[in-house]
């Protein structure tokens, strides 16, 4: 392997860890306050990036510049009203069984699957990147000497979204009350928070990360069925790998799926998708509770 | 014998005739796509009913290990296309695809173990997802996307296996042999050791036990259940495609399971027969195209409404009707159940 093509093939990585670790931190957000395992994350990927191309389409055709300003925001919305009122409907009252909570959340996924399929078609679709951001930027070494703008930017939005939620969960009223309920919730209910409304906040947020990934993914490479279990695997694989419920451990996990993945495809191009799990059997073998995760008791 | 007891066998043999009489008044488009469908994939929603309700390890694998016994006939066997070069008879190929599914259980089982209770359900679904990429990508060896056709199955003493009648009662053969084996275990000293490890690992291990070992084992025998689900699936199919593993038969698998109660060994059936007739009929209850959405919006029912399933429904309603004057103690937990499938915390 080139020295071009190591550094190519790293920040292929690199850009794709990005987008895990912005799917799969919502994700382990929500387990990890909730004990919830939302095998809907995946549809609120899709549900976020179609919401987001609904919206993007008419835009983009009028010229107008925003269009792919909208989308996002109209993405991330969508997947946190969806988010809400999963949480508010289904798990909330349900709280504490967690296999009925996850074979809920496997319910609903397939119904909301089905009815994407049916409004929006099977074909794939993409976003346009906006204009700052659209065609290739110089960067040294890489190979061609140029490297993707959008993917770029989106290795800047995971830091952003990782430096946002760290503020969020230490320097917020909020994000102490959280930390508190991923320790002991019945003594935080105790001491007069209400629980219920911080879960609904926490899977709004989770969920409006989820609809973000949608959009971001959506740009840099087309959507359509199948993305929901593909990116419901990587949730799963990253959070297993990197710990549960940790930030740092979520984006530790997602760089090394995203780099497993990523130097997996060009080396053995037909079964990278062993990798990952690969990767996965060996952190359960050292370290069941995950890289960065808290010890099981 | 009490007299609930004598009831239990006059039911139980009549059901037994009925299914032996079965084939020959129903037409073979119900003998095959209904009754033979519903048997062999509710064997492996028996294997993992085997071990959610004797383990509490809920396991989304169990395609993956059916599987594995469908690609071994699959690309073993003579009159596969594309063709091989094994060329094993049945007689070989099938006891091969047995033993590979069994170890593919303990393999799954091992990597399993090293965590519990919710955490498994992810890996194992990770599993799953893997394994359907796998074979998909797979062209050299499992011809990728468009899998084996033209497994046929045996003939079985001259008639070829998938005559109806002849595959109806091969397929209910091995349906009883199974269940009674789990029920057998359930009563064996593995399989009560391995339900106090569901109550409570730690006091069992306290006793000399091996926690591990023995989940561990719980994933081979249930590898050896769908591994014979996964071979009939392939001979039902004639064939075996990613499709057979796909993330989808694997949720329909949990849902068959789910629907009949994760509670009762039997389950595993009524819900596989539950589901056939809703996947079958499904064009005249709703859109045919919307059969997922249907299939889906009944499995939130059910774990809403009545989270152990229809067994678990019907065990209420008759507990409710013998004593209608007292509060059934089963009605007011109808949630402990499927609590019970999760080992708790201690």
């Amino acid at each position: 392997m080139s020295v071009e093509m190591f550094a190519t093939v790293a920040l292929n990585g690199l850009t794709v860890s990005a987008l895990y670790f912005i799917v799969a931190i919502g994700f382990s957000l929500i387990f990890g306050l909730m004990r919830t395992v939302n095998m809907a994350h995946g549809t609120l990927y899709l549900i976020g990036a179609y919401a987001g191309v609904a919206i993007f389409y008419p835009l983009y055709d009028q010229g107008q510049p925003y269009a792919w300003i909208v989308a996002l925001v109209a993405g991330m919305a969508a997947a946190a009203v969806f988010g809400v009122i999963l949480q508010v409907t289904l798990l909330g009252w349900m709280q504490g069984q967690e296999l009925r909570q996850t074979l809920v959340t496997i319910g609903v996924s397939i119904i909301a699957a089905d009815q994407l399929l049916a409004i929006f078609g099977g074909n794939s679709q993409q976003f346009f990147a906006p204009d700052p951001l659209f065609g290739s930027v110089p960067v040294p070494l890489v190979q061609t000497g140029k490297y993707s703008a959008f993917r770029l930017f989106q290795v800047a939005v995971a830091v952003g979204v990782g430096i946002g939620l760290w503020l969020l969960l230490h320097k917020t009223k909020l994000g102490i009350i959280v930390r508190a309920g991923v320790d002991d919730r019945a003594m935080l209910s105790a001491c007069g928070v209400n629980v219920a409304l911080v879960a609904v906040i926490v899977f709004g947020i989770g969920a409006a990360l989820a609809g973000l990934a949608g959009v971001i993914g959506g740009t840099a490479q087309p959507f359509g069925q199948e993305k929901d279990v593909q990116f419901l695997l990587t949730s799963l694989v990253v959070v297993i790998v990197g710990g549960m419920g940790s930030l740092p451990g979520t984006a530790l996990g997602a760089l090394l799926v995203g780099m497993a993945e990523q130097f997996g495809q060009s080396l053995f191009p037909t079964y990278s998708v062993m990798f990952s799990l690969l990767l996965m059997v060996i952190v359960l073998a050292v370290r069941p509770e995950g890289l960065l995760g808290k010890r099981l008791a | 014998m009490s007299i609930p007891g004598t009831l239990k066998t006059i039911a139980s043999v009549l059901v037994l005739a009925a299914l032996i009489a079965l084939p020959f008044w129903s037409p073979d488009f119900w003998t095959t796509n209904i009754f033979v469908r519903s048997m062999v994939y509710g064997i492996v929603a028996l294997s993992l009913t085997f071990l959610a309700h004797y383990g509490g390890l809920l396991s989304l694998a169990q395609m993956v290990v059916a599987g594995v016994a469908g690609y071994t006939i699959a690309v073993s066997v003579p009159g596969a296309i594309p063709a091989n070069s094994l060329q094993l008879p049945y007689a070989v190929a099938i006891p091969l695809a047995l033993v590979l599914s069994t170890i593919t259980g303990l393999l799954i089982g091992a990597v399993a173990v090293r965590t519990r209770e919710i955490y498994l359900l992810m890996i194992t679904l990770a599993i799953a997802v893997s394994f359907y990429f796998f074979v998909q990508a797979s062209v050299e060896y499992l011809n990728g996307y468009e899998g084996i056709r033209n497994v046929l199955g045996p003939d079985i003493f001259g008639v070829p296996l998938r005559t109806p009648k002849i595959f109806y009662f091969v397929t209910l053969a091995i349906s009883l042999a199974l269940y009674v084996l789990v029920l057998y275990l359930s009563r064996a000293q593995f399989g009560l050791v391995l339900q106090g490890i569901r109550d409570n690992p730690r006091r069992v291990a306290a006793l000399g036990y091996n926690v591990a070992l023995h989940r561990i084992a719980a994933f081979g025998v249930a590898g050896f259940i769908a591994g014979a689900g996964g071979v009939l699936i392939t001979i039902f199919n004639i064939g075996i495609s990613p499709g057979t593993v796909s993330t989808h038969s694997t949720i329909n698998i949990l849902i068959m399971a789910v629907i009949g109660g994760l509670g009762r060994p039997i389950g595993a059936f009524i819900g596989a027969i539950i589901f056939t007739i809703v996947d079958t009929f499904a064009a005249d209850l709703y859109d045919r195209d919307r059969f997922n959405t249907l299939i889906g919006a009944v499995f939130i029912a059910i774990v809403v409404a009545s989270p152990d399933g229809v067994t678990g429904f019907a065990r209420r309603v008759t507990e409710l009707l013998r004593k209608p004057f007292q509060i059934p103690a089963a009605a007011a937990a109808p949630d402990q159940l499927i609590e019970a499938n999760v080992p708790s915390k201690g």
